[in-house]
């Protein structure tokens, strides 16, 4: 299990109005910033030694001009190595999308692009507060693939307010119409600290009900896999096994990874880690010698069981009963059979060859069956 | 003993009887006005939030009146809810006067005249006094005819203040120093203290509040106590200043405490005579009475590895609440936890509610109960307060439910909807008395199994807050009653059964599962609500799984904050119980017996 590197941009030219990653609209400090990140590899030389994914994301990491691509990548490579298969992805707003950019990226090795297309229906990328149009992301799309990309994912959003499924469907449908390699869907998640979060609390703007979002969640399932992708995370779909994401993947199966940058997170061992949400004082951390970590977190067995268990059942992988147990020292089926049993019967999981998988509608629920 | 004066106040709940202790209190000066927290006397969280006094509380008044002389004035401060009016009733006992607290907007209420009618029996001089006149609806004439019209006391000799602004209290002090009599006795004669409450005190074990009719106790002295017939060796006596205030003696007239290595308040019996072991009087004070709970329920901890801290929980409770009994006690559905006995609802409240505050406990408790008599074949008699233990029914011969006569005292533009409320309620033989215009006294008497449970809050919502209601003991009766029984996916919850009037059965089956439709959470499966007599569904209703939950990506690599939301939930859920697969809320259980029109 080689660990995954996640280098976090935290620049964008302005606030989408659901977003709650962390941020600055101000590109005084863009410079300076990948400096410093190159201060953050120093750190860890010691801990990490080699990686077969790196993942640029944000913020919004398109903003980089394709030099600094390079420069970051020539310093992981300085202080740590990376696999030849490595899989380099890098998010991106569909107006940066430059053939010159392009050009220049694959170039430096990145061979993955994650493309932030949100919406084909411009209402709604304006609800969102995307400065892209429609438009833009068509353009975006043809270009990256005219410059020779061949696994690119588009990035959806469904769930907001006033939208509904046909609207929501023919979105998607543009999506699968340029069979891109990887799709991800997600639910509008309401953050409170959002414009949408605050005219969700005023009351201005609803959103769609359970058994809306329910029927959005299994038809975006039901017609992606009619189109021959797999439905490999609740929100995930890869055209082909080698398409799943290898880094996110990193994420629900407890391998190692670096994330640098102002709130990135991090996982070794049984530890995780993050640094403060601040670029000031990440840039002021660095510049002297010190770690810009805010908070460190050592997992105890039972913790680091019920995060294997709520992943896990977020998979189409699902729980290897075995390993679960030899990792745990907890046999799954001894402990919670009865309601294993009655899950099965209501058709949210399977139980087969030695795994616990969750089935369509199991995903739909995977919050509540990560609480039995 | 010219200098002594024992006296309570006695009102209507929210008539503003704490806030008035508090200002004589401080008029008396021994807080200093920094130190005065509202409501001196209510010393529980409880009490204070709720307005109400649960335990009776003790003070001894510094005062000069203005002949110059020094008095002690000793305030008795008695429980302000039917549910403790035995408790009342010994405070009352050990004064020689009231004060009638009167609201100047509300009136004259139900528990005013209950209060009244109590100090009447105990010959006590009575003071008339309207709070509140700096209220804009206060009506002091009003309230005037009411004294003379439904109290039968001179309006003329009502005082008047506003407790809260802290006006008319001199003219109280004076009162109680010119009408209310000194206390008679002789401290030469056998000691008789009655024991008027118990308080337990962790260090120095059960502090005994007394009134002493008769002699002298001091430390060292052996008493004993005459109904439960032990005797102690008396440690310290004194008198309640703001803590207690050690003394060499107790003499006839005085109000104060008495430790005596008692371990527990059960050990002692509120209403019991103390006497000395050596020079014994040769009867007890009378007015003794053993109460009983009326109202039954069992306590289950929602997590099943709670049950030893319950159980040690329940055993410090107990200390310091001799009304409450508890046994142990066991259900299919919920597992092993304890039968509780409580004097009422709103006791059975305060004994969750203190459970969960105080010794941090998630607790379930069941429906709770009426005792009801079963006559069995052969002629053996049962109790039964525990729908679990229902009998055999083909065994049953007679059975028979308690009843009690309710007094509701409202305007009279609600008699048609209380009336309805009552025969709802089984209500019958009712009396209607006009105490003054436009004002009824309604007596009924209905099943005590029908006021338990939400009677006096839709009284209350009926007559728009001006319905009081009070109520005592009559017999038992004999009733059709039957066992309702509730399934959870089939499967039956014990702790959900009810013993029911027969007449009533399908219409509170019909209500039960529609009440827990209301309380239990939609969840991963859906989930069936039977009501069921014998092998009989009378009622059914379903819950809709829910079928979408998901939301919170785990992206970018924070898993921490998932896991965080997750095992907050998780902490939610554990305050549910768990039968089979359902989770059921605490609330599911009271619920059933509450009806929907509130």
């Amino acid at each position: 299990m080689i660990p995954g590197l996640y280098i976090h941009i935290p620049f964008c030219l302005s606030k989408c109005h659901y977003c709650n990653f962390y941020s600055e609209t101000s590109l005084k400090d863009l410079s300076s910033y990948t400096q410093a990140l190159v201060g953050e590899m120093a750190l860890y030389k010691q801990h990490f030694k080699k990686f077969d994914t790196v993942y640029f994301g944000g913020g919004t990491p398109s903003i980089l001009k394709a030099e600094e691509v390079a420069d970051i990548l020539r310093s992981i490579k300085h202080y740590f190595s990376l696999s030849d298969d490595s899989e380099i992805t890098i998010e991106a707003n569909p107006g940066d999308l430059h053939p010159e950019f392009l050009k220049s990226l694959r170039d430096e090795g990145v061979n993955r692009l994650n493309i932030g297309v949100q919406s084909f229906d411009d209402d709604i990328l304006d609800f969102l507060g995307r400065r892209h149009s429609s438009r833009d992301a068509v353009h975006a799309i043809e270009t990256t693939y005219n410059e020779g990309f061949t696994n690119t994912g588009l990035d959806l959003i469904y769930g907001i307010p006033g939208q509904n499924m046909k609207e929501w469907m023919e979105t998607l449908a543009m999506a699968v119409s340029f069979k891109p390699e990887h799709i991800s869907c997600y639910q509008l998640t309401i953050e409170a600290n959002t414009q949408i979060g605050k005219r969700l609390g005023r009351g201005e703007i609803t959103l769609p009900d359970e058994d809306l979002q329910y029927d959005f969640f299994m038809k975006t399932s039901e017609s992606l896999e009619d189109e021959g992708y797999i439905h490999y995370e609740i929100s995930n779909f890869a055209r082909e096994t080698k398409f799943i994401s290898r880094h996110n993947s990193k994420y629900w199966n407890h391998t190692p990874y670096l994330g640098l940058g102002p709130s990135a997170h991090s996982f070794s061992g049984n530890t995780r880690w993050w640094n403060h949400a601040s670029t000031d004082r990440y840039l002021d951390n660095i510049k002297k010698g010190k770690s810009p970590l805010e908070d460190t977190e050592n997992l105890d067995i039972k913790s680091l069981r019920m995060e294997a268990f709520f992943l896990g059942l977020r998979t189409a992988k699902g729980i290897n009963l075995q390993d679960f147990n030899n990792r745990f020292n907890y046999d799954l089926v001894a402990e919670k059979g009865d309601v294993l049993a009655k899950l099965e019967g209501s058709g949210l999981i399977e139980i087969a060859d030695g795994h616990i998988v969750p089935t369509r509608s199991g995903f739909a629920l995977a919050d509540s069956l990560a609480l039995i | 003993m010219n200098t002594i004066r024992n006296f309570s106040i006695i009102a209507h709940i929210d008539h503003g009887k704490s806030t008035l202790a508090d200002r004589l209190i401080q008029y008396t000066g021994i807080v200093e006005e920094r130190n005065m927290k509202d409501q001196m006397l209510d010393s529980m969280d409880i009490e204070r939030e709720r307005g109400i006094t649960i335990k009776s509380q003790a003070i001894t008044l510094p005062y000069r009146a203005r002949n110059g002389r020094d008095y002690m004035l000793n305030l008795i401060d008695t429980p302000g809810h039917v549910d403790f009016s035995y408790e009342v009733s010994r405070s009352l006992a050990s004064c020689e006067g009231v004060l009638l607290l009167i609201d100047a907007a509300q009136g004259v209420q139900a528990q005013t005249v209950a209060n009244l009618y109590m100090a009447m029996e105990h010959d006590l001089e009575i003071i008339p006094v309207i709070n509140k006149i700096d209220l804009p609806s206060a009506d002091i004439e009003r309230v005037m005819e009411q004294i003379d019209s439904e109290l039968g006391l001179d309006p003329y000799s009502a005082l008047t203040c506003s407790a809260k602004e802290g006006t008319g209290i001199e003219d109280i002090l004076e009162a109680i120093v010119e009408k209310i009599p000194p206390p008679e006795g002789s401290s030469s004669n056998p000691l008789a203290a009655l024991i008027f409450d118990a308080q337990y005190d962790s260090f120095r074990g059960t502090i005994i509040h007394c009134r002493i009719f008769e002699g002298k106790i001091k430390g060292g002295d052996i008493i004993r106590f005459m109904h439960n017939e032990t005797t102690y060796r008396v440690e310290e006596v004194g008198h309640f200043a703001l803590d207690r205030e050690k003394k060499s003696h107790l003499a006839a007239g005085d109000v104060g405490y008495i430790i005596a290595g008692v371990k527990t308040v059960s050990d002692v019996t509120i209403g019991d005579t103390i006497t000395l072991e050596k020079s014994p009087r040769n009867k007890p004070l009378p007015g003794f009475k053993d109460v009983k709970p009326v109202v039954f329920a069992s306590i289950y901890p929602i997590a099943s590895d709670d049950y030893e801290e319950l159980a040690v929980s329940l055993e410090k409770f107990k200390l310091n609440d001799a009304s409450f009994i508890y046994e142990k006690d066991s259900s299919v559905a919920l597992g092993q936890g304890f039968r509780c006995g409580f004097l009422g609802l709103l006791h059975l409240d305060i004994v969750q509610e203190r459970l969960e505050r105080e010794y941090d406990l998630s607790i379930i408790l069941s429906v709770p109960s009426v005792k009801y008599r079963f006559t069995l074949e052969g002629g053996e008699i049962e109790y039964i307060d525990n729908p679990i233990r229902y009998p055999e029914p083909s065994k049953i011969q007679m059975s028979e439910e308690p009843y009690i006569r309710a007094t509701m005292l409202f305007p009279e533009k609600y008699m048609g909807s209380v009336m309805k409320l009552c025969m709802e309620k089984r209500g019958e033989n009712s009396i209607v008395h006009y105490p003054s215009p436009g004002r009824i006294e309604l007596i009924f008497e209905m099943p005590l199994a029908e006021v338990i449970t939400d009677f006096y809050d839709r009284l209350k919502t009926i007559t728009q807050g001006y319905g009081s209601f009070d109520y005592d003991f009559l017999d038992y009766r004999e009733s059709k009653l039957i066992l309702l029984d509730i399934l959870v996916n089939g499967e039956r919850v014990d702790a959900l059964s009810q013993i029911v009037h027969r007449g009533k059965a399908r219409e509170r089956g019909v209500h039960a599962c529609e009440r827990l439709k209301d309380e239990i959470p939609r969840q991963m499966f859906k989930i069936a609500i039977q009501g069921a007599i014998g092998g009989e569904i009378i009622s059914r209703t379903t819950i809709s799984p829910y079928r979408k939950d998901v939301t919170a990506k785990c992206y970018g690599g924070d898993i921490t904050r998932k896991r965080k939301l997750l095992e907050k939930q998780k902490k939610g859920k554990k305050r549910m119980k768990m039968v089979g697969s359902v989770a059921i809320p605490q609330s599911a259980f009271i619920a059933v017996l509450k009806s929907d029109n509130e």
